[in-house]
Parts: structure tokens; C-alpha cells; sequence
């Protein structure tokens, strides 16, 4: 395989699917994790018509990535696995509660506080155990050739739980900013009145971890110095990026504040990237050396290149169908 | 050795997830190839029967494959948080394998399930009864792929080892590992089983109560004849499962059978209390030379008993031993209940005999203790080898998981699964008690593919529903 290189490609799959997840169920955690802030039931209705239809097909990449993952880049999923163990079981526990509270709120009516509660709780519980991940990332791996070795709370640190914080605010400005795409009246004005709010923390968020970053990460420090001709546009953007949400939402637009939300997204994401490349488990391992044998990515590859068009175009659809406003208390049982 | 041991609760906790996960796909499967017969009849007769039938399965079905997509969710992740070494050992080979496994049921969630539940108006007659067999068979595919991924860690085949990592030589080879077919055929008649006597056991319920007679008296009749072919053939198909295990593993056979000793001419026990620390059983009551008659279908052939390896290479036997009979005891009890159901069809009192019904909602839970069983017998009969006769539990657990945090973990799985579990069934006799009276008069709004949305019956609305539906 000279002429491919298949690494890359898997490189490349892995890294958009994580992003996939990242930006889809980013909004519908979101959207849970307004909840307890919420005014009234019709609003918590609305919130969660908005992501009813879609929010298990959000949840595909998550379980696609992981075993993705073990199948192209074995040493991420046994490290990232046992390093983050405690956390793991909370985001899956939480996702678990709040894909059944889907289920049976709209199907219930005197335990309809506790499904309220189970989607609120899960899904901000999920959103900072995967803060909590992007956090163990910065910080970098204790690993002995292949094997964890680091301690069952390394995990749990200061900066980390900064990092769980940050993105739990984030998705709560996904959430909100989706909600105002798609719904209308009291529950728009409302969400219209929290976003600025969420843009200003996030704001604050955003500018600790980028002064954090660098002194948990001796290396971070030294590729920002040395790449920061190649990496001064990704700060830019994401400035501009929270700028034009925030015009966005002054202004009324719809439109705007969700898709700037999403830029935002982007350009953290390729930030952090940057910051760690080639490393995948810093700061030891790169994405070469966590890497499956090749047989085994190509094979997998035949299957991937035939079924994730359709994945894809089946999620594009999907959104398609349910375009425009979620009618008020209608079009979901 | 500390005093939680983070290896046997690992075990212990994988054993809960994936059984609790186990119960719900083998139940799709087997009722996903019913409703596609349902819409077949329905496509090919028009009778209303047929359509009224599948749409209230369907809503069943929604449901189930809704909890164990969730609870399947946890199964992706489990292999790396508890058994990281075994994983990166193995994810040439496992790697893929699951992610076929995971990409086939999603195809098939995306594509095909979202037809089948609210489609019904809205495709084709004949695009709706083909989304219907492509579940079918997508559900057999995705059971086919974890299958090969249990097999070949029961009889691997087709790999090398390279600094301690597995590489495939052949993916054939290792696929199609000697034991897939029998397992597969197994697993597959236990999925039919399964979903036949959950919807001979609901039908009876129906029938005992005289709610819509007509079409629950079509299903237990269709049902009973599935049963009548599927239970012997279950039965055969066993036997050819356990010789296969005999040849590549007979040590977990010598622990089914609870034979310490390698003789010529082994009884099968039916009752034993083995000791594992004496090496030998208390209180045996066997019949004479069956064990090898069946084995070796020679009447005094040689069996291998435990005592062939060293007592470290053998699996817990009084679990597995006895979990085979329960196994086989039912096996054989759902065979007795599907001739009764011939024999009461011969003399035309098939919906007569309130015995009968009866029987059939007892019936209801126990395919579900059969397939535990079932796992646990291949599963525990593995020990103490992850991947047979390669890889033991030990090299393969994750070295930095310490005893207390296997121990929340696994309190925290049983807590939460508790939740669900109970909210699920619930709902799921919820369905049953609302019946498939009202079916078909729901106007559907336009969903998307959420398997739960399917079902329309209100979760906990009206305090006194109990008294309504007596």
C-alpha cells in the first residue's frame, strides 16, 4: 500500500467522525442541558420536539467512533478507555437516561418530572464527562509502551474540570442557538434572552483555556511559538466566529447564531488538533504508532467507503424532513 | 490478592452487560422474521388479519430494539474500559469485525427500520414489506458478525501472534472459524424460539380473555407450527453445536457433563453437585453410558474428563454443569409444549384448552432463561482463557483497573440498567394490556427513524387502566 496511504485516510475518518459527533449531538445535549433553567413545560416541550427526531441518529457516531476507533487506532480506545474509566461509565450512564427520557416524557404525565430530570441530568452529565475528555487530551497520557499507567483520577484535575465546564457551556450555546433556528413565540424570546449570557461565558471559557493550555503543556507552548505564523487564524475565526453569533441574536437572525456557534466548533477543534499533532495520545504516542495493522484498516476501509455515504446521506435527509419550525405542542406524541 | 479482585469483578460485570444486553436482540431477531412473514401473508392475501397483527407486533418490536440499541451502546465501549490489553491484542481481528457488526445494524436502523415503523402509508406496498425483510435479515447479519467475533475467540483460527499482537492471516479462516456455523444455527433457531413463544404466550393471554379473537387465534396457530419445526430442529442443532465443542474444546464438554475422570463408557448425570476442590461430584445420579453414546455415538467411547488439565485450565464446573441441564431442560420442555400444541390441533381443540394457554403465558419467560444459560455454559465454559487455549483473563484485563472502581462501576451498571429495565417492561405490558384492539386507527405524525416513537400508548396517563382491562 505505497501508493495510498491508508493511515492517513483512517486518520481523516476517525477525525470527521469524532467531529460529526461532536457538532450533532453537541446541540442535542445542548438543548438538555437548558432544561433546569427553564421557564416552562411548554418551552421544555419545544426544546425537545426540536431534537426528537434526530437525536439517536446523532448518537450513531458516537458508537460507530468508538468501535472505529479499536478497529483503526487499537491504542487510543485501550488507553483512552482505562485512563478515563470512571468517566466513561458516567457519560454512558447519562446518555442511557436521557435517550429513555426521550422516550417516555412526551408518553407520560405524573412521572413527567422525572423523565425532566433524567434529561437534564444525563445529558449534562454526559457533556462534562466528554469535557472531561478533551481535557485528558491536553494534558497528555502516563503510558508505559501500549498500557495506561497513570492513576484512576488523572482524569480529575483543576484544568479538566475547567475543560468539563467549557463544554458544557459550549453545547448549552449549540443547544440554545439550534433552539432558536427552529422554534417561534414564547419559547424563541426566551431562548433569544439566555444566549447572550452563554456567549459571554463561553467567551470567558475560551480565553482560560487558551492562557491555561500552554502552561500545563511545556510542548503546546513551544508549537504555539513556533507555528503561530500558520496558527493565528484559527483564534480569528473563533473571535469572529462568537462575534457573529453574538450580531446574530442582537439583531434577531435566525439563522446566523447556529451556524456561527457551528464555525466556532470548527475552529477550536482544529486548534486542538494542532496543538497535539501528530500525537494522539500525548505526549507520547503519534497517530502512526497507535495505528492498526494495515490489513485490517483496508478491510474495514471496503465496508466503511460503501456504508458512511449512506450514513451520511441518510442523517442529511433525515434533517431535510424535519427542516423548519417544530409546530407548538404538535407533530410529536 | 486484595479483596476486591478487579479480574472477577471485570468478569462479573461483563457478564451482567452482555447478558442483559443479549435478551433483547435475540428477541428481535426471531420477532423481526415474523413480521416480515406477517407482511409477506399480508402482501399475498390482503387480509386484514395479517396487517392488523403486524402492526401491533411492531409496536413491540419498536420497543425492545430500542433498549437494546441503548443498552448496546455500553457493549462498544466495555472491551476497552475492562479488558484494554485484550483489546489491543486483539483489535486486527475484533476491530473490524464489531464495526461491521456496528455499521450493519445502523444501515439497517437508518435505512430500512424507519419504513418499516412509519412508512406503512407513505411507501409502496411492496417497498414496505421489502424494508421488513431487509430488518429481518439485517438483524441476522449484525448477530452473524458478534458471532464470528465469540467464535473465534472459542476456536480461534486464521491469525499469528507478532510481539504479542494478533494479525490476521486469513480473514476467511478467521471469520469462518469452526465453531461460527453451529453457534450461528444455534443462536439462530434460540432467536426463533425466543420470539415464538412470546407471541404464542401473548396470543394465549389474549385468548384466555377473549379480546380479538380472530387475529390472536391466526397468530398462535402460525406460531405453533414455527414451534412444532423449530423445537426438535433446536434440539439437533444443539448436538451438532456440542460435538463441535468436543472436538476443539473438551474440557468445557468434560465440564458440562461433569466428568472428572477420562473413562470409556461416561454416564450422563442427570443430577450432581461437583466439587471442584475434591475433583468429583457428590450425590450423582446418572444413566449409564449416554454421555458417550451421545459424544461419540459409540456406546462405550472415550470421553476426557477435567483431570486432563491442571486444575488452573479449568472452567467453575458446577456453574456450567448445571446451567447445561437448565439449558436442555427447557430445550426439551418447549419441544413437549409444541406437541401438545399438535396434539390439541389434531383434535381440534388448539383454542379450547384453557390448560394449554395457560401453560403458553408461563411459557413466556423462559426462551429468555435459555439463552442465558446457553451463554453461560459457552461463556464460563471458556474459562479460563479469553481467547482459547491463547490469551487467559488475566493477561487480558486492564492492568490499571483497581478492584473498587470495577466494583462502582458494576453497582452503577446494575442501577441503571434497573431503571431502564423497569421502565421498559413496563411499557412493553403496558402495550400488551392496551392490546392490538385499537390498532391501525392511530393517525401517524411524520417521524423519523426513533424506534419508540412507533408506539403510541400513553406510559403512565390513567391511574386506574389496571381495572379497565380486566
Amino acid at each position: 500500500m505505497d501508493l495510498i496511504d491508508i493511515t492517513i485516510i483512517w486518520m481523516g475518518i476517525i477525525g470527521l467522525g469524532v467531529f460529526m459527533y461532536i457538532l450533532l449531538d453537541g446541540f442535542d445535549l445542548g438543548v438538555g442541558i437548558l432544561y433546569p433553567f427553564t421557564p416552562s413545560e411548554q418551552v421544555r416541550d419545544d426544546l425537545m420536539n426540536t431534537v426528537a427526531p434526530v437525536w439517536d441518529g446523532n448518537e450513531t457516531w458516537l458508537i460507530l467512533g468508538g468501535a472505529g476507533l479499536l478497529a483503526a487506532f487499537p491504542a487510543v480506545y485501550a488507553i483512552y478507555l482505562p485512563a478515563l474509566y470512571l468517566g466513561v461509565f458516567l457519560m454512558l450512564a447519562g446518555l442511557i437516561f436521557r435517550g429513555v427520557a426521550f422516550e417516555f416524557r412526551f408518553k407520560s404525565s405524573r412521572t413527567r418530572w422525572f423523565w425532566n430530570a433524567a434529561f437534564a441530568g444525563g445529558s449534562i452529565v454526559a457533556a462534562a464527562a466528554q469535557g472531561f475528555v478533551v481535557g485528558t487530551y491536553i494534558q497528555g497520557f502516563e503510558v508505559e509502551g501500549f498500557t495506561y499507567v497513570g492513576g484512576p483520577f488523572d482524569w480529575f484535575t483543576p484544568f479538566t474540570v475547567f475543560t468539563a465546564v467549557s463544554l458544557v457551556i459550549g453545547y448549552a450555546l449549540l443547544g440554545a442557538a439550534w433552539g432558536v433556528l427552529k422554534t417561534e413565540g414564547a419559547t424563541q424570546q426566551w431562548l433569544y434572552r439566555v444566549t447572550p449570557w452563554l456567549i459571554v461565558l463561553l467567551a470567558i471559557c475560551l480565553l482560560g483555556i487558551s492562557i491555561w493550555t500552554p502552561l500545563t503543556s511545556e510542548r503546546i507552548l513551544e508549537r504555539w511559538q513556533e507555528a503561530w505564523t500558520v496558527l493565528w487564524p484559527l483564534p480569528l475565526l473563533g473571535l469572529l466566529a462568537l462575534t457573529a453569533c453574538w450580531y446574530g441574536i442582537r439583531r434577531r437572525l435566525e439563522m446566523l447564531p447556529f451556524v456561527a456557534g457551528l464555525g466556532l466548533f470548527v475552529t477550536v477543534y482544529l486548534g486542538l488538533i494542532a496543538s497535539q499533532w501528530p500525537y494522539m495520545v500525548p505526549p507520547e504516542i503519534t497517530f502512526r504508532d497507535a495505528a492498526s495493522a494495515p490489513e485490517a484498516q483496508l478491510f474495514l476501509l471496503l465496508g466503511i467507503l460503501f456504508l458512511l455515504p449512506i450514513i451520511v446521506g441518510y442523517t442529511v435527509w433525515t434533517y431535510w424532513i424535519f427542516r423548519g419550525k417544530v409546530g407548538a405542542g404538535g407533530g410529536y406524541h | 490478592m486484595e479483596a476486591l479482585d478487579p479480574l472477577l469483578l471485570s468478569r462479573m460485570q461483563f457478564a451482567f452487560v452482555v447478558s442483559f444486553h443479549a435478551l433483547f436482540p435475540v428477541f428481535t431477531i426471531g420477532l423481526a422474521a415474523y413480521i416480515a412473514v406477517l407482511e409477506a401473508l399480508w402482501y399475498r392475501t390482503d387480509s386484514p388479519v395479517y396487517r392488523r397483527l403486524s402492526e401491533f407486533w411492531i409496536k413491540i418490536f419498536a420497543v425492545v430494539f430500542g433498549m437494546g440499541v441503548v443498552s448496546g451502546v455500553v457493549m462498544s465501549f466495555q472491551f476497552g474500559t475492562n479488558w484494554s490489553e485484550f483489546s489491543f491484542a486483539t483489535a486486527n481481528f475484533l476491530g473490524p469485525i464489531l464495526s461491521y457488526e456496528v455499521l450493519t445494524a445502523f444501515f439497517l436502523e437508518a435505512v430500512f427500520l424507519g419504513i418499516l415503523l412509519f412508512g406503512r402509508d407513505r411507501v409502496p406496498r411492496g417497498t414496505h414489506l421489502f424494508a421488513a425483510c431487509m430488518v429481518a435479515i439485517g438483524t441476522f447479519i449484525s448477530s452473524f458478525w458478534i458471532l464470528s467475533a465469540n467464535s473465534w475467540m472459542q476456536t480461534p483460527q486464521g491469525f499469528e501472534f507478532r510481539d504479542g499482537i494478533v494479525h490476521v492471516t486469513s480473514w476467511a479462516e478467521a471469520i469462518f472459524n469452526p465453531s461460527l456455523w453451529p453457534r450461528f444455527g444455534h443462536v439462530a433457531l434460540a432467536s426463533l424460539l425466543t420470539g415464538g413463544f412470546v407471541v404464542a404466550g401473548v396470543s394465549a393471554y389474549f385468548l384466555l380473555r377473549n379480546r380479538a379473537v380472530e387475529m390472536n387465534r391466526k397468530a398462535l396457530s402460525m406460531t405453533l407450527w414455527l414451534l412444532l419445526l423449530v423445537a426438535p430442529a433446536q434440539i439437533f442443532m444443539g448436538d451438532i453445536h456440542g460435538l463441535n465443542s468436543f472436538e476443539h474444546q473438551p474440557t468445557k464438554v468434560a465440564a458440562m457433563e461433569g466428568a472428572w475422570e477420562t473413562r470409556e463408557g461416561a454416564p450422563l448425570y442427570l443430577f450432581a453437585i461437583p466439587d471442584s476442590t475434591a475433583e468429583t461430584n457428590h450425590l450423582a445420579v446418572g444413566i449409564p453410558n449416554l454421555a458417550s453414546l451421545i459424544l461419540t455415538h459409540q456406546w462405550d467411547g472415550e470421553v476426557p474428563g477435567l483431570k486432563e488439565v491442571s486444575a488452573e485450565e479449568r472452567p467453575p464446573v458446577g456453574i456450567v454443569f448445571w446451567s447445561f441441564r437448565i439449558m436442555v431442560g427447557i430445550g426439551v420442555l418447549m419441544l413437549l409444549v409444541a406437541l401438545w400444541g399438535a396434539w390439541l390441533r389434531m383434535r381440534g381443540r388448539l383454542f379450547e384448552s384453557r390448560a394449554f394457554l395457560n401453560t403458553l403465558q408461563l411459557m413466556i419467560p423462559l426462551p429468555f432463561v435459555a439463552v442465558l444459560t446457553g451463554w453461560f455454559v459457552t461463556e464460563i465454559g471458556r474459562q479460563p482463557w479469553l481467547i482459547y487455549g491463547q490469551m487467559t483473563l488475566a493477561e487480558g484485563v486492564t492492568p490499571s483497573l483497581t478492584g473498587w472502581m470495577a466494583l462502582a462501576t458494576l453497582i452503577g451498571y446494575v442501577l441503571v440498567y434497573a431503571v431502564i429495565f423497569t421502565a421498559g417492561l413496563y411499557y412493553v405490558t403496558r402495550i400488551v394490556r392496551t392490546g392490538p384492539e385499537g390498532v391501525g386507527s392511530v393517525e401517524e405524525p411524520a417521524h423519523a427513524k426513533r424506534p419508540f416513537s412507533a408506539a403510541d400508548v400513553p406510559f403512565d396517563d390513567d391511574p386506574d387502566f389496571s381495572t379497565s382491562s380486566r
